[in-house]
C-alpha cells in the first residue's frame, strides 16, 4: 500500500472502519468533529451503523450496548466529552466489554480551549471514573501511529475485554501528513460467545457490572487487576532514542515527545549526551524501564503539555535515584523544539541536587519568565 | 373421566427463579406479561433485554433470554447500540419511574425522537423502590415520601411527569399508551399493549412505549391490595389510562 | 353449567401477597394459614369447590406462582 497524505482525524476515522468497527456512536466536539464526520459518510456506505447521540452520555451507552452486541465498536471525543463518558467507561470495564475511545485532547479544564494539550493524562492513565479499574491508555506521536493504535486498540480490547483509550494530541487530529492505512478487517461471522445475539440453543447470557454479595464483587475485583497484570507483563511498548551512551534522559509521550525528538537530534548535533524514552503505554507505563534507565544517567527531564501529570509515574518509578527536571507547556499551548533545545542545555549543565517538588517550581519560575519576556 | 387441560402455566420466557420483589408488588406482573408475550410471538430466543437501576435491576435473573444492564437511566442509549448493531433481535428495555422520567430523560427521549425500534416498558409507581421510597418524578402532588415527609409540595419539588402525554408529541414515536395493573382487566389490557409494542418492533415500526401505572406496597405503606386500590384510585386521575400515540400503520396492526 | 377448574399453587414462588384471594371471583382462594412456603409465607390455596378455572388468579399473580387447569370443553369422542 502506498503512502497518502491525510488529515489526521480523517485518516484515524477510515483507519477504525478497517479495523473492522460495526458501530460508531458520538457527539460533536472540537477538536474531534472530523472523526465524527468522516463517519457519517463512510459507515452506512458500508452497511454499518453511525449514529449522531444526543450526548456523550448517550454515546458512549451506545458503544456500551453494541460492545455488548459482540461487536467492535467506539466513539472519538474530546475532554469535556469524556469527563461525561466517565459514568459508562466505568460501567464498561466492571462489565468487562470491549470499547475503544479516542481522545483528541484539547486545554482544560471547564470549556478551557479547543487548542492542543496533553492535560487528560491522569483522566484517562488513572481511570476517571469510579470503582478499581484499569483502561489501557495508547498514546501516539504521529498520524501513522495513530492509525497503527486504531488497530491495536482494538486487538487490545478484544484479547483482555478491555477498555483503550487512544490520548490523541489535539495537533495529531488536525494535522496532515503521508501516513499508510491498513487493510480491510474481514468482519467475523460469529459473534463472540460471551455477547448478547440472542439466546438460542444456549444458555442466556447476561452482561452486567452489578455484583451486590461483597465476596462476588471482590473476586471480580481480583479478576480485573489479575488481568490488568497479565497487561503489564504483555503490552508494554515505548521507543527509545540514543539511549546508549546517554548521560541525560528525556521522558516526554505523544506530540510533547516528537518535539523532544526533534530538539535532541540538534542538541546530539551540538554534543550533548541527551537521550529519550518515549512511552507509547501511558498505561501500562514503561516503569521497569525508566528505572534501568534511571541507573545510567545523571539527570531526568520529563516533558509535557500539561502540568506534570505523567511527571508523577516518573518519579515513583526512578524512586529518587536521580534528579528529575520537568518542562510543560500548557492551557493549549505546544512547545516548540528551541524551547526543548534550550532546556535540554541547561539540564545538561545542571548539576545541582532537587529537592522533590522544587522542579515544579523553578520550572514555573522559567515559565513566568518566559511569557514576561513575550517569547512564545 | 374428566379431562382437564391447562388453561394457564408461568411462560416459558422466564427462569425457575423466585424473584427478590416485595409481596404483591407488580414489577412481577409486568415481567410476566413480558414473558407471556415473548412466549406467544415466539421471540425468546432473540429478545435481548435491558435491565435500569431500580427495583428492577436484576429482571435478567428472571427472564430466559440474554440480558444487559445498563448505569441509571441510560437503557434507552444502550438498547439503540444493541438494536443498530444487531437490528435482527427483538430489543426492550424494562425502566421504573426515576431511571426513565428522571436521571434518563434525554435518553428517553432522544430514543423516541430517533424513532428507534425499540419496544420500552415503563414502570409508573409513583415513588423510587429500591433506594427506600424517595420522590419520584411522577410521585403525586403531596403525596409523603422519604424525600418529601411532608408531602410533594409543586411549588418547590416540581410537577409530576405525565411521559405518555410528552412521548406522544414526538414524531418519533408510533406507540406511546398508559395502561395499568391495578385489576384483572386491566392487567388483560396492559399485556395487550405489550403484545402490540413487540409487534411494533417486529415490523420495525419504530419506537414504542407502555406506560404500566403499578404498585409498590411497601414503600406506600400499604397492603398489596390497598396498593392496587390506591393505584385504581389516585394514580388513574392523575395518569388518565389511554392511547396517547398510535400511528395509523400501528393502529392497522391485526394482533 | 360453568365448567369445573383447580389451581396448583407454586410454595416455590408464592410469596402469600393475597392479591388472588382479593381478585377470585368465586370466593375460593384463601392464605393457608397452616403452611409456610420455603420463603416463609402463608401461601394461597384452593379452600372451596367452585373454581372455574377462569384464571383470573393466575391473571394477577405478581409471581407466575399459580398453574390453572380446566375442564376440557373438547367433547368426549366415545
Amino acid at each position: 500500500m502506498t503512502k497518502e497524505l491525510m488529515k489526521g482525524n480523517d485518516a484515524f476515522a477510515e483507519a477504525a472502519v478497517r479495523a473492522g468497527v460495526e458501530g460508531f456512536f458520538g457527539y460533536p466536539i472540537t477538536p474531534a468533529s472530523e472523526f465524527l464526520e468522516y463517519m457519517a459518510k463512510r459507515m452506512p456506505e458500508l452497511g454499518r451503523a453511525f449514529l449522531q447521540a444526543e450526548s456523550e452520555i448517550g454515546a458512549i451507552h451506545m458503544v456500551y450496548g453494541a460492545a455488548c452486541a459482540g461487536v467492535r465498536s467506539l466513539t472519538a471525543t474530546s475532554g469535556p466529552g469524556l469527563s461525561l463518558m466517565s459514568e459508562a467507561l466505568s460501567y464498561i470495564a466492571g462489565t468487562e466489554v470491549p470499547a475503544v475511545v479516542v481522545n483528541v485532547m484539547r486545554g482544560g479544564p471547564g470549556l478551557g480551549n479547543i487548542a492542543p494539550s496533553q492535560s487528560d493524562y491522569n483522566q484517562m492513565v488513572k481511570g476517571g471514573g469510579h470503582g478499581d479499574y484499569f483502561p489501557i491508555v495508547l498514546a501516539p506521536a504521529t498520524v501513522q501511529e495513530a492509525i497503527d493504535h486504531i488497530t491495536l486498540a482494538f486487538d487490545l480490547a478484544d484479547k483482555y475485554r478491555s477498555l483503550v483509550f487512544i490520548a490523541v494530541d489535539g495537533n495529531l487530529g488536525q494535522m496532515m501528513e503521508p501516513a499508510e492505512l491498513p487493510p480491510m478487517r474481514v468482519l467475523p461471522e460469529e459473534p463472540p460467545s460471551w455477547s448478547v445475539y440472542g439466546a438460542k440453543d444456549r444458555e442466556p447470557n447476561i452482561l452486567t457490572s452489578i455484583y451486590i454479595d461483597p465476596p462476588d464483587e471482590e473476586v471480580t475485583n481480583i479478576r480485573l487487576l489479575r488481568r490488568w497484570m497479565e497487561v503489564e507483563k504483555n503490552e508494554i511498548r515505548y521507543k527509545e532514542y540514543e539511549l546508549e551512551d546517554a548521560e541525560i534522559a528525556v521522558i516526554s509521550f505523544g506530540v510533547a515527545g516528537r518535539i523532544c525528538s526533534s530538539a535532541l537530534r540538534t542538541a546530539r548535533e551540538e554534543g550533548v549526551k541527551v537521550g529519550m524514552i518515549r512511552p507509547i503505554t501511558l498505561a501500562p507505563f514503561p516503569t521497569e524501564a525508566i528505572r534501568e534507565l534511571s541507573k545510567r544517567v545523571r539527570r531526568i527531564l520529563v516533558v509535557e503539555m500539561n502540568t506534570g501529570q505523567m511527571l508523577n509515574d516518573v518519579k515513583q518509578a526512578v524512586g529518587g535515584r536521580v534528579p528529575i527536571e520537568f518542562y510543560g507547556r500548557i492551557g493549549g499551548i505546544t512547545p516548540l523544539p528551541d524551547e526543548i533545545l534550550e532546556e535540554i542545555h541547561r539540564v545538561n549543565q545542571n548539576t545541582e541536587d532537587i529537592a522533590d517538588g522544587q522542579e515544579k517550581v523553578e520550572w514555573l519560575e522559567r515559565l513566568e519568565a518566559r511569557i514576561e519576556r513575550g517569547d512564545q | 373421566m374428566i379431562e382437564m387441560e391447562v388453561v394457564y402455566s408461568r411462560p416459558e420466557s422466564f427462569t425457575p427463579t423466585t424473584t427478590h420483589y416485595c409481596p404483591g408488588c407488580t414489577h412481577g406482573t409486568a415481567h410476566r406479561l413480558v414473558a407471556e408475550v415473548l412466549d406467544e410471538m415466539g421471540i425468546r430466543e432473540k429478545a435481548i433485554g435491558v435491565a435500569p437501576v431500580g427495583c428492577s435491576v436484576f429482571a435478567y435473573d428472571y427472564f430466559n433470554h440474554d440480558f444487559v444492564e445498563a448505569a441509571h437511566g441510560r437503557a434507552p442509549a444502550m438498547a439503540t447500540g444493541i438494536k443498530r448493531v444487531r437490528p435482527n433481535n427483538t430489543v426492550y428495555t424494562y425502566q421504573g419511574d426515576g431511571d426513565l422520567a428522571s436521571i434518563g430523560m434525554a435518553e428517553i427521549v432522544h430514543a423516541a425522537i430517533r424513532g428507534e425500534n425499540i419496544t420500552v416498558i415503563f414502570i409508573n409507581n409513583a415513588i423510587y423502590g429500591m433506594t427506600g421510597g424517595q420522590m419520584a418524578p411522577t410521585t403525586l402532588p403531596g403525596m409523603r415520601t422519604t424525600s418529601s415527609p411532608g408531602g410533594r409540595d409543586v411549588e418547590t419539588m416540581g410537577y409530576p411527569v405525565r411521559m405518555s402525554e410528552m412521548l406522544s408529541t414526538i414524531d418519533g414515536t408510533s406507540y406511546a399508551v398508559r395502561r395499568s395493573l391495578h385489576n384483572p382487566a386491566n392487567v388483560r389490557k396492559s399485556k395487550k399493549a405489550i403484545r402490540r409494542a413487540f409487534e411494533v418492533q417486529e415490523r420495525g415500526m419504530g419506537f414504542a412505549m407502555v406506560e404500566l401505572l403499578s404498585s409498590c406496597p411497601t414503600n406506600l405503606k400499604f397492603t398489596p391490595q390497598q396498593a392496587l386500590d390506591f393505584v385504581g384510585d389516585q394514580m388513574v386521575s392523575y395518569y388518565p389510562l389511554g392511547d396517547y400515540k398510535v400511528a395509523p400503520e400501528v393502529k392497522a396492526l391485526k394482533v | 353449567m360453568a365448567l369445573k377448574g383447580t389451581i396448583e399453587v407454586n410454595h416455590k414462588y408464592c410469596k402469600g401477597c393475597s392479591l388472588c384471594v382479593e381478585a377470585c371471583p368465586q370466593n375460593v382462594i384463601a392464605l393457608d394459614m397452616e403452611h409456610l412456603t420455603p420463603k416463609g409465607y402463608h401461601p394461597a390455596m384452593l379452600i372451596d369447590e367452585g373454581c372455574t378455572g377462569c384464571a383470573i388468579c393466575a391473571v394477577v399473580c405478581p409471581d407466575a406462582a399459580i398453574t390453572v387447569y380446566r375442564e376440557s370443553r373438547k367433547k368426549k369422542t366415545k
